[in-house]
């Protein structure tokens, strides 16, 4: 704003260095919560895809004689009653719970804004019809939703993922369309129709791509939500089946020995928590910047 | 400098600097900047877009931005320093001594607290308490800025009064406590002309009246000229001339006031245009065009377009000129074919519009391009401006790759663009350079018609100086029909052949631009030409020399 311009004249010749200056302003504003939550979200993606870098035990090969055993140097967050190290445990998890997560953000996110760009670019009456059911949806609540769409699709970890994020549709729908009934508004939209724009191409080139900004970042928010609603879905029993080292699950297993085991329920809910908190954090950093 | 120098001088600027702070740099905005206001007089304070002007008023006022900072200089009252005054000392002063009128009158009333509360409420923040004392004098104000019926409006909210009214109540409360400096900061830019011109007899009326000293923030020179006692034209945060009006405009001293000078739109200037043939086909035909508004629940319908007739003759420039709700924009759209007329005809290159549906409404757009007004808008952020011109061509019969990127070329070259725009975002070009841009969107497909609504209102005198050339020449060089769409009369009569007064949706008056201006037959007309300011800047003869 404050770049003083000479009418014509091009305020965009040294841009490289002022790019690279605001960049490295932006580096130094960085703020310390945001740093610990992309680091969070970092080393949780590093335990999904390379998890034997970060633990030499097996997650579902127990030492029968190390049943139990209260965190240590050998076992960082202490064995289950199989003997089973539950680090490792934790660790070969995240590719399940986070790899749910994502499906179901794909899904919601997929649906979502198809559903609120048809809304939202159709004509008054169906547009109104559409967001009624997905009011609908949005009464109803998210859990017991994505229950009833497990009851039907069957269990697993796949189903469970799809089930949650069918219940975020809703959500992602009505951001797509008020973004999508905003952006048509936009005069450039206007002069694409008037430049003789067919109605789709109209709303692929610019109605979409102008939308989806803020939509995108709803979608890390989500992300969050996910991790929790799939643990969830696991603890009550209706997400992957036991030897699977999914976080809901190795909670739901661990509450039978809370009482002589503590650590079998405490660490992979604290994993849980931090993992929520930092895509929560990265989420709503992402909704400041783009609304 | 001519006025006695032993008068003492109210406000007093020094060497004044400002800086904005943005990321981690400081940039200066400001540059040593002197003047001086004394008592009772008129400055203005001239200057485009970014020039600093409303910084300048800011500072002197203690508003500037959280980011922006005195670096060096000093802002005197009455010969005391206030410049390093913290807030709760400039209280004392606000409102009291110096008070500010906005810009914008929409967005600077509180929309929930009536107009008479909001009067009184200066009032009650300098210390008044008596409530009955407090609404008579709220009331005695109301009637003094020429308000009708001043105990109805004091109940009213802001929503319920005109753009006008509204910077009337401005005005009120900024003249309450007789205060000896008013700062006005582009006070009538967002009104109409006609209640522009009222609105600043209005303050000079004041100003006489309580002996207040105006200071002018504008970036029309021919208000300034108008009404100022004298003229400061700041050019990027420094001063270029200052000086007595009479002075500055009869023998300007700087380059740029001088450019200034020769862009700014004056009435009195004669055109001269070529006559158009009489004989020439009709581009556009408008006959009995009504278009109405209605809602689904209710039957009261709103007729935003009346009766409405003109023809605009192939390769002329047919001006619609009238005030905001005039209709205009709404004839325009209906003769883009965005609008369904009512009843009434539209006939745009012998094609009868309303029979237009779906594929056939798609190909007569070839035919008809609109420019919009605000070249922020109309132009995708996300997309480079290479597609963007070149986007029209993708939506008929396909063109090859390598002819594409020719005649985006060729179409640039034409707007007077460099190549260099072709990879950069809508976000790193001036609002001239876009609305180039918009220009050259609307010419690629070779339409013989060309809609300009209000396409030059929104850019600064000099880069509009620069469009309507550019436009003058397109028109010559691709014998273009331009149908000009504006609220600016001084603009009109530059670049128009014909024209059209709009009034509530019907025309009162329409002709050859010269015989409308010459001898307006319609009240309004008169009115409206009475109120085009600049009526003090010197007569130019046409700018033929190019």
């Amino acid at each position: 704003m404050s770049i003083v311009q000479s009418p014509e004249g091009f305020a965009t010749a040294d841009q490289p260095s002022v790019s690279s200056e605001r960049w490295r302003a932006r580096l130094r504003r960085l703020r310390p919560g945001l740093v610990l939550a992309w680091a969070t979200v970092a080393i949780a993606v590093a335990w999904a895809t390379l998890p034997w870098l970060f633990t030499s035990y097996s997650p579902v090969d127990g030492v029968p004689r190390q049943r139990r055993l209260p965190p240590g140097a050998l076992h960082w967050f202490g064995t289950d009653e199989l003997g089973r190290d539950l680090y490792a445990r934790v660790v070969h998890g995240a590719v399940h719970t986070l790899s749910g997560a994502l499906i179901s953000v794909a899904v919601g996110l997929a649906m979502g804004t198809l559903i609120g760009l048809i809304a939202g670019s159709v004509e008054r009456r169906l547009d109104d019809a559409i967001m009624r059911v997905i009011d609908v949806m949005l009464a109803v609540p998210a859990l017991l939703l994505s229950l009833s769409i497990i009851i039907i699709l069957g269990f697993g970890t796949v189903n469970a993922a799809i089930a949650v994020g069918v219940a975020s549709i809703a959500s992602f729908a009505r951001l797509a369309r008020s973004e999508v009934v905003r952006v048509r508004r936009m005069d450039y939209v206007e002069a694409a129709f008037g430049s003789g724009g067919r109605f789709f191409a109209v709303l692929w080139r610019h109605v979409l791509p102008n939308s989806l900004t803020a939509v995108l970042a709803l979608a890390a928010l989500q992300f969050g939500h996910a991790v929790l609603a799939i643990s969830t879905l696991g603890f009550l029993g209706y997400g992957a089946p036991p030897p699977t080292p999914e976080w809901g699950l190795l909670i739901s297993e661990g509450r039978n020995y809370i009482s002589t085991a503590w650590w079998l329920t405490v660490f992979p809910g604290l994993v849980v928590v931090a993992v929520v908190l930092a895509a929560n954090r990265i989420g709503q950093s992402l909704v400041r910047r783009t609304l | 400098m001519t006025a006695a120098p032993n008068v003492p001088s109210l406000l007093a600027v020094d060497n004044l600097a400002i800086s904005y702070a943005s990321g981690e740099s400081r940039q200066q905005v400001v540059h040593d900047v002197s003047f001086e206001v004394r008592p009772g007089e008129f400055v203005a304070l001239v200057g485009e877009s970014g020039s600093g002007k409303t910084t300048i008023a800011q500072s002197v006022i203690g508003l500037l931005p959280r980011n922006g900072r005195i670096e060096a200089g000093a802002i005197r009252l009455n010969g005391i320093t206030i410049s390093d005054w913290n807030d709760t000392r400039l209280n004392s002063l606000r409102g009291a001594r110096i008070s500010l009128v906005p810009q914008d009158p929409g967005q600077s009333l509180n929309p929930t607290r009536t107009i008479g509360a909001q009067i009184g409420e200066i009032f009650r923040i300098h210390g008044q308490r008596d409530r009955a004392e407090i609404r008579r004098r709220v009331i005695e104000l109301i009637t003094r800025v020429g308000l009708s019926d001043p105990e109805l409006r004091a109940g009213q909210y802001p929503h319920e009064l005109s753009g006008g009214m509204r910077q009337r109540v401005l005005i009120a409360i900024a003249i309450a406590l007789k205060p000896e400096l008013i700062i006005a900061d582009e006070p009538t830019s967002a009104l109409d002309v006609t209640v522009q011109r009222r609105i600043l007899d209005l303050i000079d009326d004041l100003r006489r009246e309580i002996g207040t000293a105006v200071l002018l923030i504008t970036h029309d020179l021919g208000i300034a000229a108008d009404r100022a006692d004298r003229i400061v034209v700041l050019r990027h945060g420094r001063i270029q001339e200052q000086g007595e009006t009479r002075q500055l405009i009869a023998a300007p001293q700087n380059v740029y006031t001088r450019q200034l000078l020769a862009d700014v739109p004056v009435l009195a200037e004669a055109v001269l245009r070529p006559a158009p043939s009489a004989a020439a086909a009709d581009a556009v035909l408008v006959r009995n065009l009504t278009v109405e508004f209605g809602t689904a629940w209710s039957r009261t319908r709103f007729r935003a377009v009346d009766d409405v007739s003109f023809r605009v003759a192939k390769g002329t420039t047919h001006a619609i000129v009238g005030e905001s709700g005039s209709g205009k924009t709404t004839t325009v759209r209906a003769i883009v074919g965005y609008q369904r007329p009512t009843s009434g005809q539209v006939i745009v290159a012998g094609t009868e519009l309303s029979s237009l549906r779906g594929e056939r409404l798609r190909q007569f757009r070839r035919s008809i391009q609109l420019v919009y007004q605000n070249p922020f808008g109309s132009l995708d952020p996300r997309q480079d401006i290479r597609d963007i011109i070149a986007e029209p061509l993708l939506n008929y019969a396909p063109v090859l790759r390598l002819e594409r990127q020719r005649k985006v070329e060729a179409m640039l070259d034409r707007v007077k663009l460099p190549r260099a725009v072709l990879d950069r975002r809508p976000a790193a070009l001036s609002g001239g350079q876009r609305q180039r841009v918009a220009i050259a969107r609307a010419l690629i497909l070779d339409p013989p018609i060309l809609v300009l609504d209000e396409a030059v209102s929104a850019l600064d005198v000099t880069v509009q100086a620069q469009i309507l050339k550019l436009l003058d020449e397109l028109q010559r060089e691709l014998s273009l029909t331009y149908l000009f769409v504006s609220h600016d009369l001084a603009v009109v009569r530059q670049i128009a052949d014909t024209v059209s007064v709009f009034k509530n949706g019907r025309i009162v008056e329409s002709g050859a631009v010269e015989s409308v201006f010459h001898h307006p037959r319609d009240p309004y007309t008169i009115d409206l030409i009475a109120a085009v300011p600049g009526r003090n800047l010197p007569r130019r003869v046409a700018i033929a020399a190019e």
